[in-house]
């Protein structure tokens, strides 16, 4: 294991702060088709709508918002299982998206996934040591033959769990130890940038924590950069150096985790922010809670202007006509400090809705 | 009181083994209390739920003891007809997945409506009303044309919303809840949730909540009873346990929440996993993974000590463990 | 994860953990990283047998007296209609006409049918023609139909609905229709258009299943796993979809077997099926129903193996599918 850390550690220098994946514009949308054999469009599902973000070598990027926001499909454009309809994803500044045959199996080894579910992301007919050298196999010239059983065990170990186990099949395994396993894949080709989807939601309560330990434990490692997933806000926010709020396709806040949770100036954010549970009985007397009114609109037919505004306490006529940029809201652009964040509303004004936190 | 579950065991036979999923559960909720119960999957929450419901299959599985009191009967000691008639009009359920509890080819209308035509004999007309008077309770926007719509043609927290109005038609006065919103987005989460507690309120109802989301629990809970490999290991206001568990397995769920000041370090994580039921570890069955484990806890399983007058801890060690908390 | 109101569940969550005698022992926070040995906390080390769905199928499949049993009885038809010499002495097509109609004697257990033809003889002979086509047929529509249902099941769109149509046309042949009409231009002796025609008309009912098992397959998470690692196409089907999709065509093909056999001797007693000089049970029952008023015996036997035969393989196709099904695991 030592051996692997060190050649790991050493291709990847000292974090930087320049962004090592810059997305710009992307775009995905799902054609809707009537007819069987003769297709015709009737409409699209407008999964992802002019998304824009960068990726810091070694920072973690999360990415929060509710079923249907188009965080999945984003994670799944990154790694390039769906094909954006626009837009770029810049991985150390060249454009993945028009990539193809063995340039873009190059790029592929350099971002990887792990997946949701840890019982539909293991091949049930293939033993754990199949699973972990599927990469080698798929990419022979990472690590010749004779070497990958050792390298499959030495990968188990980094995730913590017993190298001798390479011959059993997942079945064997509980939850928690299958996603070990697919951490341990997604490890396998060193890659740079990890890309994963809500990687401990179908985990026990108990079992979460060890998860989200392990995946810090292997950034500091290996000098991971990390897209982290997830509808869990308390998760996302402790492991994220920076925070995405997505809507309807469209990321309407981001920033530092200080300035999203303690400082948010998006309506949505806000409400979101409000709407989780807080264990601490206390706090149910004093807390003031956004409920919104209504549910998300289909993302076939997404409202004009602001999609928020259909459930939005503040919008106006405005709302309706213009689209708001994401970018640093003009009133507090002159005064800075934590408020100073790129937030997509015309009438964004702070609200403090979390407890504030000590360091604030 | 309400509800009673005394001593409750419930046995699963697999081809593998003898399945131990509740072994010894005893709780209780009064009218207009909410009781929480907290736990992981294989802790035996649901099926002890189910057992209360008599929606239990068996087999595989068996009551192998104890007594569930409902107002003052046995359920476990009543002909199925008879608790036929306290199911849905006594007491009802909320399941997780409104989806799959909805019957697709059925309107909303009408499995509303036969909830009024079999337990009460109305006629098809007057069910109609009700209905519709139900979803307009519920909060339905336009129950009056979605009335004869399909389950699939509303989305997830409306759908949950038609579950809820199917469980107060006959205005029970027990609901279960079975992780109500763990399908639902944090901020229809939120609505569901005030809905609930509202109607619940206005009905004077008992509510036993099954979850495993500490914040949903501290939220709405009265009193919380915390349960693991098919025991409870504490029972408490909900004040008493989030200021200070007396249980191990309890203390460290609390701690392995992610708090602000702990932001960069490791999380705190209860090693190990939850055990297999068919091979609980003799003794106290957290025992494995408790940082407090002495060889007591290995022989001996803790009888729930009475820490206070309305609380309970299956702890041996239950009070060095307040003392630190 | 919430908790499973399914007993059956109920049992995967909790059991499936130690289903290999003690998983639980690989278990292991950060703390406990450092203390795992290699034989593991409870002494379940790499002696411990791997499980794959196979070995548990057939962990399974021999304790199932219905698969025992079923199993056995095609042994043995198999046996004797490679080997009829060993437990017929006589040739099935020396007849002697002035035997035509007599019952038992000794030697000849089963009596003569109205060629005065050993219908003992006949009997075991007759099996060789019936398991030749049930096997011959069922491979090649088990073949055929995974094929297509496979790649239409994988590719979709275009090819599915061209594929996909393909299946209906066929499907939509009325068999013993088309076998009427079909198998009477075609004179042989042999097996084989008869094989032909049952693949022929087969096939879309393997490529149903096979389109969807697929189908199934596809969707998981472990095949999107290995695209975004840059799997090949060949590569995600034959070493991730094709092995979890095979099940369902295994169960169907084995049930179907023993349709074929019955299809045989259907398409036989009309006169379109084989021909003598081949023995078939087919053959023999429609010869013997012309006398079942007076010599019923005739028709008992070779209809009696006919059944038992095809009863054996729909049982394997039970036992095989109660082992293979994951719904019941």
């Amino acid at each position: 294991m030592p051996e692997l850390t060190k050649e790991i550690a050493d291709a990847h220098p000292t974090p930087t702060a320049e962004p090592i994946l810059e997305v710009r514009g992307l775009v995905k949308h799902f054609p809707l088709t009537q007819g069987i054999l003769f297709k015709k469009q009737i409409g699209a599902v407008k999964a992802v709508d002019g998304v824009d973000f960068d990726l810091g070598a070694g920072e973690t990027l999360g990415i929060v918002g509710e079923s249907g926001c188009g965080k999945s499909t984003v994670a799944k454009l990154l790694v390039n299982l769906e094909q954006p309809t626009a837009g770029e994803i810049r991985y150390k500044g060249e454009d993945i998206t028009k990539l193809s045959g063995r340039a873009l199996k190059a790029v592929r080894r350099n971002i990887q996934m792990v997946f949701q579910d840890p019982y539909t992301s293991l091949n049930p007919r293939m033993t754990v040591g199949d699973i972990i050298g599927e990469p080698y196999e798929i990419h022979p010239e990472v690590a010749p033959k004779g070497s990958r059983r050792q390298k499959v065990q030495e990968l188990l170990d980094v995730v913590g769990l017993n190298p001798e186990y390479i011959n059993r099949y997942p079945h064997q395994f509980s939850g928690g130890q299958r996603q070990r396993i697919g951490i341990a894949r997604g490890l396998a080709l060193r890659p740079e940038i990890i890309v994963a989807d809500e990687p401990v939601s179908a985990l026990d309560v108990s079992v979460q924590a060890q998860v989200v330990n392990l995946l810090e434990k292997l950034q500091d490692e290996f000098g991971l950069s990390y897209v982290f997933i997830a509808h869990d806000l308390s998760i996302v926010r402790h492991i994220s150096d920076r925070v995405g709020v997505m809507y309807l396709g469209r990321l309407v806040e981001i920033g530092s985790d200080r300035e999203i949770y303690d400082h948010p100036t998006h309506p949505y954010t806000q409400a979101l922010l409000s709407a989780v549970p807080v264990p601490d009985p206390d706090a149910r007397l004093h807390r003031e809670r956004i409920i919104l009114s209504g549910d998300v609109p289909s993302p076939a037919n997404p409202p004009s202007g602001c999609r928020f505004r259909t459930r939005c306490w503040k919008a106006q006529e405005r709302c309706e006509l213009e689209v708001p940029e994401l970018a640093v809201p003009a009133v507090f652009r002159l005064e800075g400090g934590p408020t100073a964040h790129p937030s997509a509303c015309h009438f964004a004004e702070e609200k403090q809705v979390v407890p504030e936190s000590d360091e604030s | 009181m309400l509800l009673e579950v005394r001593d409750l065991q419930v046995e699963f036979r697999t081809r593998d083994g003898v399945a131990k999923a509740v072994n010894g559960v005893t709780y209780e909720v009064d009218a207009g209390e909410t009781l929480a119960v907290l736990g992981e999957s294989g802790s035996g929450k649901s099926v002890t739920a189910q057992a209360i419901m008599g929606i239990l299959d068996m087999p595989p599985g068996k009551i192998t003891g104890g007594e569930i009191l409902f107002q003052g009967k046995d359920l476990l000691k009543m002909k199925e007809d008879e608790r036929r008639k306290v199911r849905g009009a006594e007491m009802a359920m909320i399941f997780q997945d409104a989806l799959s509890s909805l019957n697709p080819v059925l309107s909303v209308g009408d499995q509303l409506g036969e909830m009024f035509i079999v337990h009460r004999g109305m006629s098809k007309k007057d069910a109609r009303a009700k209905s519709i008077e139900l979803m307009d309770r519920v909060r339905i926007p336009a129950a009056k044309e979605r009335v004869s719509q399909y389950p699939h043609q509303f989305s997830g927290g409306m759908r949950q919303r038609i579950m809820i109005a199917m469980a107060l038609a006959l205005e029970p006065a027990l609901i279960i809840a079975d992780e109500p919103t763990t399908a639902l987005d944090v901020t229809v989460q939120a609505q569901v949730m005030d809905l609930l507690a509202e109607l619940q309120r206005e009905l004077n109802m008992g509510l036993i909540l099954i979850t495993h989301d500490l914040g949903v629990v501290a939220d709405v809970a009265d009193k919380i009873a915390v349960m693991y490999a098919g025991r409870i290991v504490e029972r408490a206001p909900v004040h008493d346990i989030y200021k200070a568990p007396a249980h191990p397995y309890t203390k460290g769920l609390l701690e392995s929440i992610p708090r602000l000041d702990q932001k960069g370090q490791e999380l705190y994580a209860i090693k190990g996993l939850p055990p297999n039921l068919m091979a609980i570890p003799p003794g106290c069955a957290f025992n494995p993974r408790c940082p407090r484990a002495q060889d007591v806890c290995r022989t001996d399983v803790p009888p729930l000590a009475q820490v206070s007058e309305d609380r309970q801890s299956a702890c041996h060690f239950w009070k060095e463990t307040l003392r630190d908390a | 994860m919430p908790e499973a109101y399914d007993p059956k569940d109920v049992a995967k969550d909790a059991i499936a953990p130690t289903g290999a005698g003690g998983a639980m022992d690989l278990a292991m926070s950060e703390a406990e990283t450092l203390e795992k040995n290699p034989g593991g906390p409870l002494g379940t080390g790499p002696q411990e047998k791997a499980r794959s769905l196979w070995t548990d199928a057939w962990h399974q499949l021999r304790r199932n007296p219905v698969f025992i049993i079923s199993s056995l009885l095609i042994l043995f038809l198999i046996v004797i209609s490679l080997w009829p010499s060993l437990i017929a002495s006589g040739d099935p097509n020396s007849c002697q006409l002035s035997k035509a109609h007599e019952s038992a004697t000794s030697g000849h257990p089963f009596g003569y049918d109205a060629q005065g033809c050993d219908v003992y003889t006949r009997t075991v002979y007759g099996a060789r023609a019936s398991i030749a086509v049930g096997i011959c047929a069922t491979l090649g529509v088990a073949i055929l139909g995974s094929l297509m249902g496979g790649l239409a099941g994988f590719f979709g769109g275009w090819w599915d609905g061209l594929l996909s149509r393909l299946a209906d046309v066929f499907f939509a042949i009325p068999v013993i229709l088309g076998g009427l009409v079909f198998l009477s231009v075609v004179v042989s002796s042999t097996i084989w258009p008869v094989v032909g025609f049952m693949i022929l008309l087969g096939w879309p009912q393997i490529s149903r299943i096979a389109r969807g098992a697929v189908i199934t397959a596809k969707q998981n998470d472990y095949v999107q796993a290995a695209r975004a690692l840059g799997a090949s196409n060949s590569r995600m089907l034959l070493r991730h979809v094709a092995p979890n999709a095979i099940a369902p065509v295994i169960v169907v093909a084995t049930i179907a077997l023993g349709t074929y056999i019955a299809l045989e001797a259907t398409l036989s007693y009309l006169g379109v099926g084989l021909r003598p000089p081949t023995v078939s049970w087919g053959i023999d029952i429609s010869n013997a129903s012309q006398y079942i008023r007076n010599y019923p015996h005739e028709l008992l036997w070779p209809a009696g193996a006919l059944s038992i035969t095809v009863l054996a393989f729909i049982m394997l196709g039970d036992a095989v599918r109660d082992a293979l099904d994951p719904k019941l695991r």
